[in-house]
């Protein structure tokens, strides 16, 4: 079962998909398994510049296997290259429905 | 005359920064005109200069040597700026977004897993405008590379050329953020441009703000004067900041823009005018 980090616009399941990744509104951090939603602010947001490196950084760190978002930058795409973590962009709609895509892919 | 170093500037953009500072500079007797605004430098489509000199801007970035590095992230977490980025198996270096400050090199643990580099950033040009019976106007001009974020690296280094012992106009950027601030520091007046909007007093007051905070005496030039409202003038009044010159909304005067002509050399009258302004200016700085 993976663990799924969606861009989020909101804390719930039925907030929209944030197509922004390093300024998303928050990180939505979803188990398959147990289908806990974690929603986590956005800790890059007010970054001045460089708020997509970090919040790749991040997204390393917390041991994500997918990441869905709207669009992922060439500087945080860098980060997370040959790094395992399988990046799913051009999502959109509520975070509940990339969840299912995401379970429905093989 | 002695060296006196202007910085024309404004908050709002478009309100004629470098319609006044070409004029300015080109009205003295013996002057240099340098062009600040690095991110669109366009000084010289009105000064036409031959360029006898270029100089490449450089700045310090740092270099991960992969061997060495632990990955233990202390750089990435002290850079300001967000320029470096740890993955799996490496250190990230963001270029674009350094500002050369060297703190991932002074807090980084490893012998040799940080050196530090010269890259360019941008590009320095200096040389002259010939003018009809007079002294060439000496002429300098900053260009940021594109891609680069690092202007003030690029202002700080036209501004080591500087050096003309007459008047020295600076065409500082619009806006009141570091790139403005970089080039108004240290000099003796700032020229403010500004129109009578409410996005003209909007900004005004910004950049008076940032101004008198550099400690650098101020005067107002308004431009298109007969449109909009009062609301600047009030402004300056109440807040004792002398209203130097006003330019009316003419066809005349956007016409000799458009085809890049100095107002001063369009218009006979406005090299009497910005003659008028440097005394108005020299009076403000001995009173």
């Amino acid at each position: 079962m993976s663990k799924i980090l969606a861009t989020s616009t909101g804390t719930e399941l039925d907030s929209a998909i944030d197509p922004r990744f390093g300024r998303s509104a928050y990180f939505a951090l979803i188990d398959q398994g147990t289908g806990a939603l974690e929603a986590i602010p956005n800790p890059f947001l007010d970054a001045a510049s460089g708020a997509g490196t970090q919040a790749a950084q991040w997204v390393l760190e917390q041991g994500v296997d997918v990441l869905v978002t709207g669009r992922c930058g060439p500087k945080a795409a860098a980060v997370l290259e040959g790094s395992g973590v399988r990046v799913i962009e051009g999502a959109s709609g509520s975070v509940r429905e990339a969840v299912v895509e995401v379970a429905a892919e093989p | 005359m002695t060296a006196l170093t202007i910085a024309v500037a404004s908050g709002k953009g478009g309100t004629g920064k470098t319609s006044v500072a070409a004029s300015l500079a080109l009205a003295a007797p013996s002057a240099q005109y340098i062009d600040c605004d690095v991110e669109t430098p366009n000084g010289h489509l009105f000064l036409h200069p031959e360029i006898r000199q270029r100089g490449e801007v450089r700045m310090r970035t740092p270099q991960i040597d992969a061997d060495s590095c632990t990955l233990c992230g202390e750089c990435a977490q002290a850079c300001e700026f967000n320029a470096l980025a740890v993955t799996r198996d490496k250190v990230l270096v963001f270029a674009e977004l350094c500002h050369g400050c060297g703190v991932c090199s002074y807090v980084c643990r490893v012998e040799g897993a940080i050196t530090e580099v010269q890259r360019g950033i941008g590009l320095l040009e200096m040389g002259e405008s010939a003018r009809a019976g007079e002294a060439p106007l000496q002429f300098a001009k900053g260009t940021l590379n594109i891609g680069e974020t690092g202007s003030v690296g690029v202002i700080k280094a036209v501004k080591q050329y500087a050096t003309h012992d007459g008047l020295r106009v600076l065409d500082a950027p619009a806006g009141t953020a570091c790139p403005m601030v970089e080039t108004v520091q240290g000099v003796d007046y700032c020229l403010l441009v500004t129109e009578p909007t409410p996005f003209g007093l909007h900004d005004l007051k910004l950049a008076v703000e940032v101004v008198r905070r550099l400690g650098v005496p101020c005067g107002v030039v308004l431009n298109r004067c007969d449109i909009g409202d009062d609301r600047v003038k009030d402004y300056c009044q109440a807040e004792e900041i002398p209203l130097l010159m006003e330019i009316p909304f003419e066809r005349g005067l956007a016409e000799a823009y458009a085809r890049g002509i100095p107002w001063v050399e369009a218009r006979p009258e406005y090299r009497d005018r910005f003659q008028g302004l440097v005394r108005a200016i020299q009076e403000e700085l001995d009173s």
